[in-house]
């Protein structure tokens, strides 16, 4: 039987986290699962917090992930990721860039962005940092930060890396096909921390 | 082949497998992509309505002419078609009507929560309610034969879980499907003496399919291995699937009307049946009202909100889960904002300069004018209401209270333009402020009347705005640049002024419209300059945020220019090149 996968992908509205889970589904499916992905629209797209649920095993039932039930987090923003740490199953993994987008609740200066690392040590979760900053300027592009990350994620499931890329061509525009590639390599390539 | 489909999509998918040839709606969260999905396959008729009482109205007149027909919507917009929905009951219909009417329970994109079911019941109308990708497919199609067997509009109810989760479909071929046209006033015209006779037929045709629910396939139980059983239908029995995978359940995929004695047969094996729905008690009191009273309800589940399955074996076992991370403190909210460059922000910015002035809200982006940094904004109730509200909070106050109304453009036409003419009626002294973006910003750009473009991104007559308002008896039309922020400081305050029901077009297309280009010049902030006074931070834009001193980070700045207008000393500049 295969493993039983439950995915939180996390982030701030327009970063792409539908389109990622969207990707990965697919390439999900092909192996063998069953699938189910849960979107989020409307409101929260305007810069609101924003999560999606993958989630794969043999049959999957509700599309939605529940709370402590996560084997992975993966969050496009540092403080999103604290946001839905709940969220994350015993010695689940979190994998989170090292990017921050203030919200508009930071940046009048009514709460403070919070010191992300030592929280996290504190609570003592397992994480995984992914340095991604200077390789999106280096690509030109911060909108693929999402096939960046998915580059970096699909280390962790033993899964043919032609299947990704081929899941890309499939769900990505065409002129932009070939920049999404260039960052899902980078990505697969990025020593965490 | 197999493949992932989302429940909108797959809802669209089942519409051109079965033929259907006319599909209306009003875009609305999170009911939307069912019809972005149908505009794409040319076999099927597609349009944007400017609200869900006249689409309905659309889908209405292709059945009666023969022609299969879907219009969709979400729960809120069910009120606004309730009209034509009580009637069409009774007249029935000749090919198949289906209405899908997406509910959000958890209110992730409405102002309220409402269960679609409870006015179904009262129009007398059967609900189909699927629980996956593949169901939305296989629903539609019986939704379909339902419709023509018995001679009703059904309704094909989602929950937002549903509607925007992917899951796994096997995709069909289409069928076409044409009704002859038969004139028959006896059954299309609802005059009192016809509408009498129909109105029997209507509760005859619920007993009919009251009989039928028993033998309907999609009514169905899963037997269990263990001690425990539920009713459930829709996302609820997912749910429970995961929650207690060995329980019994009986699903129902049609949940009104419902099938007695199925219902009565299966509650008389067990101690003590669970019934699980998000929302109100339909089932229950349903159930209840068949003198079943074996059965465990609203008194451990909630009214409100979404379920999960840890909420259902949470309320059952009556334990807490045990969560192994926790943060304690409170981290900073991320409230959605309006874009960078969005045209909406000069006009909250100005408003929220003025004193002692009600606003009355509406429905779309501009919503978020309430929020801070701009506080902007009173009230938000529902679709076109700002108008309304602005003329009665008007004549309450003896006309002392000066208003003013924001609407957008797509919600103006919607229903905003009965409450102007109401105003300019009954003599009221209001502003109304038409935050024009040339598009239904909120769900996602959809094209409306004065967009001048079709579903299919065809070109159309464009609704002069400015010119309807004219006609319709304003005192003042003027046309406003939202990115004019001190000229339309002191031109808003003048027109609040003017006596009369006064328009102001603000227009300025959406900053994330693809059909529209900028010419973008990035801003930065030149720090000799910089006095680090803040003033450019209450324009709230994502663009401009503050470490020891205020920047502006490049990769979002989309170059609208409205912080250089504000800066008092001159030091946001444009970058060269
Ligand atoms: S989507 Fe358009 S109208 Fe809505 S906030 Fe963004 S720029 Fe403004
Ligand atoms: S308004 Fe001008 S001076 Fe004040 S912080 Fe902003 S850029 Fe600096």
């Amino acid at each position: 039987m295969k493993e039983r996968l439950n995915i939180l992908v996390v982030g701030v509205g327009g970063q792409g986290n539908i389109l990622f889970s969207k990707i990965l589904g697919d390439v999900l499916l092909r192996v063998g699962y069953d699938v189910k992905i849960s979107e989020v629209h409307g409101m929260a797209q305007r810069g609101g917090s924003v999560v999606t649920y993958v989630k794969a095993a043999e049959k999957v039932f509700s599309p939605l992930v529940d709370i402590a039930q996560a084997n992975f987090i993966i969050a496009f923003e540092k403080l999103e990721a604290l946001r839905w740490i709940e969220y994350l199953k015993k010695d689940g993994l979190l994998i989170y860039p090292d990017y921050e987008i203030p919200p508009i609740s930071v940046i009048t200066g009514l709460y403070k962005y919070p010191d992300v690392e030592k929280i996290l040590q504190e609570i003592g979760v397992k994480t995984c940092k992914v340095e991604i900053k200077n390789l999106l300027s280096s690509l030109g592009d911060s909108r693929v930060q999402n096939t960046l990350m998915l580059g970096y994620f699909s280390r962790f499931l033993s899964i043919d890396e032609s299947l990704f890329k081929k899941s890309i061509e499939n769900n990505v525009k065409k002129e932009f096909i070939e920049i999404n590639l260039k960052a899902f390599e980078l990505g697969r390539k990025i020593e965490s921390v | 082949m197999k493949k992932l489909l989302l429940g909108n999509h797959a809802v669209a998918r089942g519409c051109y497998e079965a033929g259907v040839k006319v599909a209306t709606a009003y875009p609305g969260t999170p009911s939307t992509e069912i019809t972005e999905a149908i505009a794409k396959y040319d076999e099927i008729y597609c349009e944007w309505a400017p609200n869900e009482k006249v689409a309905l109205e659309v889908a209405i007149g292709a059945s009666i002419y023969g022609r299969r027909a879907i219009c969709s919507m979400k729960h809120v917009g069910l009120n606004v078609a309730a009209d034509p929905l009580f009637t069409v009951s009774y007249t029935g219909v000749n090919a198949g009507l289906l209405i899908a009417v997406a509910d959000d329970p958890g209110m992730h994109s409405s102002q309220n929560e409402q269960d679609t079911r409870n006015i179904a019941k009262a129009a007398k109308v059967p609900v189909l309610e699927p629980a996956d990708s593949q169901e939305c497919i296989d629903f539609v199609k019986i939704g379909f034969e339902i419709s023509e067997k018995f001679d009703t509009p059904v309704i094909l109810r989602l929950t937002t879980r549903v509607a925007h989760s992917q899951s796994v479909v096997e995709e069909g071929n289409r069928e076409e499907i044409v009704f002859e046209y038969k004139k028959d006033i006896q059954k299309y015209v609802m005059m009192p003496a016809m509408a009498r006779v129909r109105h029997e037929f209507v509760e005859k045709r619920l007993r009919d399919l009251k009989e039928f629910a028993e033998t309907l396939k999609i009514n169905k139980i899963d037997t269990g291995t263990k001690e425990i059983a539920f009713i459930a239908s829709g996302i609820a029995y997912q749910y429970i699937k995961e929650a207690y995978p060995d329980a019994w359940v009986l699903k129902l995929g049609m949940v009104w009307p419902l099938p007695e004695k199925m219902i009565k047969d299966f509650c008389s094996k067990f101690d003590k049946v669970y019934i699980v729905e998000e929302l109100d008690p339909f089932l229950e009191e349903n159930i209840k009202a068949l003198g079943i009273n074996n059965i465990v309800g609203k008194e451990i589940f909630k009214l409100t909100g979404e379920y999960s399955p840890s909420f259902i074996k949470k309320s059952i076992e009556n334990r807490e889960i045990d969560i192994p991370y926790k943060v304690n403190q409170a981290l900073a909210p991320r409230f959605p904002v309006l874009c960078p460059g969005c045209p909406h922000r000069g006009i909250f910015y100005v408003l929220g300069k003025l004193k002692d002035i009600i606003i009355t809200g509406d429905i779309g982006c501009y919503t978020l004018g309430a929020l801070s940094p701009f506080n902007a904004m009173d009230t938000c109730v529902c679709m076109g209401a700002s108008v309304g509200m602005a003329h009665g909070i008007s004549n309450a106050s003896d006309k002392k209270q000066k208003v003013v109304a924001v609407i957008g453009d797509s919600t103006f036409i919607h229903s905003g333009i009965t409450g102007v003419i109401d105003a300019v009626y009954n003599g009221s002294d209001i502003l109304v402020l038409i935050l024009d973006n040339s598009t239904t910003g909120m769900t996602g750009h959809q094209d409306h009347p004065s967009t001048g473009y079709t579903i299919k991104g065809e070109q159309a007559y464009k609704l002069d705005l400015a010119t309807l308002c004219k006609i319709l008896g304003c005192s003042v039309v003027e046309e406003i640049n939202p990115y004019n922020i001190n000229e339309n400081l002191e031109k808003i305050k003048k027109l609040i002024d003017v006596p009369g029901v006064k328009v102001a077009i603000a227009r300025a297309p959406c900053r994330l419209h693809r059909r529209y280009k900028f010419a973008v010049s990035k801003r930065y902030i030149d720090s000799q300059k910089c006095k680090n006074c803040k003033m450019c931070l209450n324009l709230g834009c994502p663009a401009i945020s503050i470490k020891e001193r205020v920047f502006i980070n490049e990769n979002l700045c989309l170059g609208c220019g409205m912080c250089e207008t504000i800066c008092k000393f001159g030091a946001i500049l444009t970058q060269k090149g």
